[in-house]
């Protein structure tokens, strides 16, 4: 458990993870579910036990589409989305860590492809 | 006639002119003056939740102190600059540590800790303008018509600083089809996500939420779905392999008042 990354995360994300009453409803309600390594609740718990390097080694970490559900839908009001950003942010601040760069652009642009998709992807995916 | 700060957002200027065109002439039309400052910046497109993320907040910031300098409300069209604006505004005016680190460096004339009136252009026609006074404007209403209101995630959540509708039984675009004459379609998809930016790394995923999405509109019998998002009106006709026509509800909105060629014919 590195500690460090703990303290880090949680401050960063403002959740207190033990509110979470281990209901599911997060992951349930998620569109990315099947897309994802690790789902909502297990980032809760897995950030309370400390296990959070193999989250930022995961692709689970690229596929939460910060569409709210499971902040709106947790009847904890535990917000696991925030979990999910701040955990993001720990591997995409790493030196190298971005996610998608500049050049990579181009070869993912159609005619009508709305700035606003690249502005967000860049917002999530790099530092 | 009232004044509004109107923030278009980077992609009203470039794919989603027709968003952006029929928001402005409808605005005029129902005796709203929108006013855009001349010095915004992009709002990143999604709102950085992190409590220590400050530079990402800085454009929404940015506009929310023009708003407050010209005296004015702030009214936003595009799905994704409305939800930014609006947590960031939720957020200045209640965490302390950030509007003090956000005011450390814009250094700006008097600090700013909140207290900007954010409107969605949705929110503008049923709570300025009223539905009701809209309906009475309309002249070329969508009669028969069975339109599908889209909301996507943006409009609505996190309902905490949104604070627009109920965010799993919302009413204003049903309420503001009604307006125009339209019969709206009610469907199980209307307030979950097309997928958003994901169809930039993870095409196969965007397609399965946007189909899920306009499948369950057509199940319902609607003839057109319309939304206020860039990125969800691309989703839902490039990537959902649906043949359902999608709209921004401005295009109708300036159909119904006489300010646009009908094309839903």
């Amino acid at each position: 458990m590195n500690k460090n990354l703990k303290e880090q995360v949680i401050r960063s994300s403002g959740v207190n993870v033990l509110k979470c009453m281990r209901c599911g409803k997060c992951s349930a309600t998620c569109p990315s579910y099947d897309e994802m390594e690790y789902h909502p609740h297990q980032f809760v718990y897995m950030v309370e036990k400390g296990d959070i390097e193999t989250l930022m080694k995961s692709d689970s970490i690229y596929k939460c589409l910060t569409c709210f559900a499971c902040v709106d839908r947790c009847p904890r009001g535990v917000e696991p989305a925030r979990v999910v950003e701040a955990v993001r942010l720990a591997a995409i601040r790493q030196q190298g860590g971005n996610h998608l760069k500049p050049t990579d652009i181009p070869g993912m642009l159609d005619e009508d492809l709305p700035q606003q998709a690249i502005v967000t992807a860049f917002r999530k995916y790099a530092k | 006639m009232e004044t509004f700060t109107y923030y278009p957002g980077c992609t009203l200027r470039t794919k989603a002119k027709d968003l952006d065109t029929y928001a402005r002439s409808s605005a005029e039309a129902l005796g709203i003056r929108l006013e855009e400052p001349a010095d915004w910046q992009c709002c990143g497109g999604a709102y950085t939740t992190a409590k220590d993320e400050i530079a990402t907040k800085l454009s929404a910031v940015r506009v929310l102190n023009s708003a407050k300098e010209s005296g004015q409300p702030l009214v936003t069209v595009c799905s994704a600059c409305h939800n930014v604006i609006k947590q960031t505004e939720y957020d200045i005016s209640r965490d302390e540590e950030m509007a003090s680190k956000v005011n450390n460096y814009l250094g700006l004339a008097e600090p700013y800790t909140g207290g900007t009136k954010v409107y969605h252009y949705l929110e503008m026609l049923r709570d300025v303008i009223g539905f009701d006074n809209l309906k009475e404007k309309v002249v070329n209403p969508f009669t028969g018509k069975k339109i599908a209101a889209y909301y996507g995630c943006l409009l609505l959540r996190p309902v905490k600083a949104l604070a627009m509708d109920d965010p799993e039984n919302p009413t204003i675009i049903e309420d503001f089809i009604r307006a125009i004459g339209g019969t709206p379609v009610i469907y199980a998809q209307r307030n979950e996500c097309c997928g958003g930016y994901i169809t930039m790394e993870d095409k196969a995923q965007a397609q399965k939420r946007s189909s899920a999405v306009m499948d369950s509109a057509k199940d319902m019998g609607a003839e057109m779905v319309i939304t206020a998002c860039p990125l969800c009106l691309y989703n839902l006709k490039k990537n959902s392999g649906s043949d359902l026509p999608v709209y921004y509800f401005t295009e109708l909105l300036a159909e119904a008042l006489g300010l646009k060629e009908g094309n839903h014919e």
